[in-house]
């Protein structure tokens, strides 16, 4: 079995929705609650959506000194997969797992909507089982969701090829805005330089299920419970 | 002794500061025309134990590098008096 953590922070509230997407694709996922130091044998780690310890003083900010996060940085730092999604995405950034930071959109408001974004990356753990430049609609539901990092580290990710999944300029057909923060790039996900720690503001977990209306997000859920039953395959990068 | 150290985190120049932006919008709207480049930021304030000046603001930059601010995206600039 493939064995899925999701750390619930206070203020968590996507965490139900990570583990039943999970679940759906055949993982056995469970809570890691931030106080548990073990991660209980985790093959996989998923840091959810929410509001974690408020969003006070900037989001992610007091949830990277939680009690969970050394066994986190451990699991990643053996090349255990690690995603973070949304709140889970400026927890990592602000844990500098991941460069840059994630600042107030641009337009001010909190966006809440369905956005159009290609995947760029796919030898990652959890982006394996899309193909190359694949077009996804995925939900995105935040207030604080504008890539920002210094000109050399956007060079480097671009250079690199860390772009993991990128916002996608409308076209005709879409009747979606690109860009729904302000992004540096169109940056809507990014992955460390071995491609194990991945951070994104879209949610998957929201659009895995054909009940919700979306499925384009299932590919996180199947990639990973591919990679696990391939541990051949390891963790590759660029 | 205690200190009193005042800290400005101000975001950091060149960033989009979107809510500067509005709050200079809302001053024009108001007639300021006078008014401009606002930017917005937070103070904070806190009471440090130190035997010195120089101790307590050593101990308060720490904890603008480890946590009050965001060495990414913003700056910041302290003041120490003697409580």
């Amino acid at each position: 079995m493939t064995r899925v953590a999701v750390v619930r922070f206070p203020g968590s509230n996507c965490d139900f929705d990570t583990l039943r997407a999970a679940e759906r694709y055949g993982a056995e996922a469970y809570f890691v609650w931030h106080r548990d130091v073990d991660l209980r044998g985790a093959d996989v780690v998923i840091l959810p959506g929410g509001f974690s310890y408020g969003d006070y003083l900037r989001s992610g900010a007091i949830a990277r000194f939680s009690p969970v996060m050394q066994a986190v940085k451990q699991h990643a730092a053996g090349g255990g997969p690690l995603l973070g999604i949304c709140n889970g995405f400026q927890i990592l950034c602000e844990a500098h797992l991941l460069p840059g930071a994630l600042m107030r959109n641009a337009g001010l408001t909190f966006v809440s909507k369905p956005v159009d974004v290609t995947v760029e990356r796919t030898d990652t753990v959890f982006t394996a089982d899309y193909e190359t430049d694949s077009r996804l609609r995925l939900p995105v539901a935040h207030g604080e969701g504008r890539f920002v990092a210094a000109p050399d580290t956007l060079r480097m990710l671009e250079s690199e090829g860390r772009v993991v999944l990128r916002y996608v300029a409308a076209t005709e057909r879409s009747p979606f805005q690109p860009n729904p923060n302000g992004s540096a790039n169109h940056i809507a996900g990014i992955c460390n330089a071995e491609g194990n720690i991945v951070g994104i503001m879209p949610h998957p977990e929201r659009a895995a299920d054909r009940l919700l209306g979306l499925t384009g997000g299932s590919g996180f859920f199947t990639s990973l419970m591919a990679w696990h039953q391939a541990p051949k395959m390891g963790v590759q990068s660029r | 002794m205690t200190f009193r150290v005042h800290l400005r985190v101000m975001p950091r120049d060149g960033l989009l500061d979107p809510q500067g932006q509005a709050v200079e919008h809302a001053l024009t709207a108001l007639g300021f025309e006078e008014a401009g480049a606002v930017r917005v930021g937070r103070a904070i304030e806190l009471a440090v134990a130190a035997s010195s000046r120089g101790e307590a603001e050593a101990k308060a930059r720490q904890m603008c590098d480890k946590l009050l601010a965001n060495p990414v995206t913003e700056d910041y600039l302290l003041e120490v008096e003697e409580d």
